[in-house]
């Protein structure tokens, strides 16, 4: 089999535990917790053999097209979720785990010219500029994972401020718990991703020429952005919705933002071999 | 012959289950004086306020009759006036009806959970008084399962339906867990303490009372195991509490939206919960358009409880449905047992 047939029945995976978890919904029902973490967990592993034959073939880290940055990410998102969700028993936070991981893998893999053009060692060779990569994209997933969280605080503030409080809204997780956690998610989001740039930043030094300027400012703009998020909300200046809104716009604009960075980099790296599409 | 005879809240008043309910002192001299009863093989007695009722296996139909006689007597009522208000049923209804009894559907709060330990404690009484053979025994074991499973697969008691459990459901759903939730109770009346209890009752620990007399706080934070905070000092210490429960009977509000305002600065990212009780309104309605501050008043917590009440009642016949299933099987498994009083009931009928 194929690494995108493995990621294919990953995403068919994410789909059962959305098609599970939206039935239990509209019956008004519990998540079936255990159910649906099993199903991620077997949609991780699956995930996880397709990435790696993916990365057998390219000799790095799958991070060369826009396909394998969009999967990089749903496998951050899902591995993470798989360590927080049994730490603070978010059942629903599966079921959006779940819904995430189907949308950025399902559009990734339905998408071909994303996956058009494979590039064999994107990073040429560098294992600290391979890091900064992988380590830049789990930041990403985590900070995936915030914005899920942060929807679902402005699900449950909004039911309670407008007294909708059964159905769908019984089963999410109180304000403070939801509070805990993002805070907790964008600490390590913001940590991952300072890491990533000081590895970054170590090589750019070293080799000023290769790095591209418009990349530089993009990543730079999204550290600096978390960041500031991170500075406020610990100073207590930024807090509850408005955090949460900023949490879902500033992973609207890094999932943007993948698509000029990879461009870019792909502009610099034309020169590197490249596999025939197996789509 | 297996039968249950009694009364409840369904056919009886207030007025006649005060007069026909058996103290705690008497109860096991009554439970004496009718082992004795001729045909009376078994007996478990369920009493509740809301329900006295005789669970039993006779050999004689006329040992029911006994029975009523010899508790009208101990109770000093008329038989008659207890006919007029009797619940009696034999066989596969009786099942039917100590099920319906375990898992709420014929509680006055349908789906409340207090029965099915009321229920278990007449079958612990009766066993310890001898009077449980083998068919009570399975009756009643059964009748645990049975009712366990109507509770877990329909929602007759999901959500709460006490104002005062709609409010600390609500808490939970902010702050999740409670134990270190600093709970403020402004006013010493019935309706706050009921709360604070409720509160206390899922883990709540800090609790701070403050009412316009000092003294009735004093005593009423004493009572709750809290502390007493003077009603002048409230303003300073707005910041300090997770949840302010309001029920004084101040003419206007004691919690105005600028104070509000002042505490959350104080607090900008922790919760606070407000709940209003009082009538007239002790907190200002606009109170609630604060960022993290959830206002909930009376006709709020009335509308949740409403709706949970319903929604129970709209669970009952499937309950009532699962119920039948479960009961019918028993009475099967039950007249099978060529041995018992039951099948040899069964064979003359």
């Amino acid at each position: 089999m194929t690494d995108r047939e493995w990621i294919w029945i990953a995403a068919a995976c994410y789909l059962a535990g959305v098609v599970i978890g939206t039935v239990a919904l509209i019956r008004a029902r519990k998540q079936p917790a255990g159910l649906i973490y099993g199903i991620i967990v077997a949609g991780f592993i699956f995930h996880t053999l397709g990435l790696y034959l993916r990365g057998l073939e390219v000799k790095g880290c799958p991070l060369g097209n826009m396909f394998e940055i969009f999967q990089f990410t749903a496998w951050s998102a899902t591995a993470l979720y798989l360590v927080v969700g049994i730490t603070f028993r978010l059942s629903l936070l599966g079921y959006f785990t779940s819904l995430l991981s189907v949308v950025l893998s399902t559009v990734s893999l339905a998408i071909p010219v994303w996956d058009a053009t494979r590039r064999v060692g994107t990073f040429g060779g560098n294992v600290w500029i391979e890091f900064h990569a992988a380590l830049a994209l789990f930041s990403y997933g985590v900070f995936a994972l915030l914005a899920l969280t942060s929807m679902m605080f402005l699900l449950r503030d909004h039911s309670l401020k407008n007294k909708q409080l059964s159905g769908f809204f019984s089963f999410l997780p109180s304000i403070r718990d939801l509070d805990q956690i993002s805070v907790r998610l964008l600490t390590v989001g913001v940590v991952l991703l300072s890491a990533s740039l000081l590895v970054g930043a170590a090589h750019w030094i070293r080799a000023f020429d290769t790095v591209n300027v418009a990349k530089l400012l993009i990543t730079v703009a999204i550290w600096v952005a978390y960041g500031v998020a991170f500075l406020l909300r610990s100073r207590g200046k930024l807090h509850g919705t408005r955090l949460s809104w900023v949490c879902i716009i500033l992973f609207g604009a890094a999932l943007i933002s993948v698509y000029p960075v990879n461009s870019s980099r792909h502009g610099d790296e034309a020169s590197k071999p490249t596999l025939p599409s197996q789509l | 012959m297996l039968f249950v005879v009694g009364v409840t809240h369904h056919t009886a008043p207030l007025e006649w289950r005060e007069k026909l309910a058996l103290s705690a002192d008497a109860l096991p001299a009554f439970s004496e004086q009718v082992t004795i009863l001729p045909g009376l093989q078994e007996l478990a007695i369920l009493n509740t306020c809301n329900r006295i009722e005789f669970y039993g296996v006779a050999s004689d139909p006329a040992a029911l009759d006994a029975l009523r006689d010899t508790f009208c007597a101990h109770q000093g009522i008329d038989s008659a006036a207890f006919d007029a208000m009797e619940l009696r049923h034999t066989g596969a209804a009786v099942i039917h009806h100590l099920t319906a009894v375990s898992s709420g559907l014929e509680s006055q709060l349908i789906g409340e959970n207090e029965i099915f330990g009321q229920v278990k404690d007449a079958y612990a009484n009766a066993q310890t008084t001898g009077k449980v053979g083998p068919i009570l025994h399975k009756v009643f074991q059964k009748t645990f399962q049975a009712a366990k499973q109507v509770r877990t697969h329909t929602a007759i008691s999901e959500g709460q339906v006490s104002i005062a459990n709609v409010a600390v459901d609500l808490a939970t759903s902010i702050f999740g867990d409670l134990s270190d939730a600093r709970i403020l109770l402004a006013g010493a009346g019935d309706i706050g303490e009921q709360s604070a209890k409720a509160f206390r009752s899922r883990g709540a620990t800090a609790l701070t009372v403050t009412s316009r007399t000092m003294d009735n706080a004093m005593t009423l934070a004493e009572s709750l195991d809290g502390v007493a905070l003077p009603f002048d000092k409230l303003p300073h210490h707005l910041a300090e509490f997770d949840i302010i429960v309001c029920a004084t009977a101040a003419p206007g509000a004691i919690l105005t939206r600028d104070a509000l305002t002042v505490a959350m600065r104080k607090r900008p990212a922790a919760p606070l919960f407000l709940i209003d009780l009082a009538l007239p309104r002790d907190i200002d309605p606009s109170t609630a358009e604060i960022d993290n501050v959830y206002l909930y008043n009376l006709d709020d917590l009335a509308k949740i409880s409403n709706g949970n009440r319903a929604a129970r009642v709209a669970e009952t016949e499937k309950a009532r449905q699962l119920i039948s299933e479960k009961a019918a099987t028993l009475w099967e498994s039950l007249s099978r047992r060529k041995s018992s009083p039951l099948s040899r009931a069964s064979r003359r009928s």
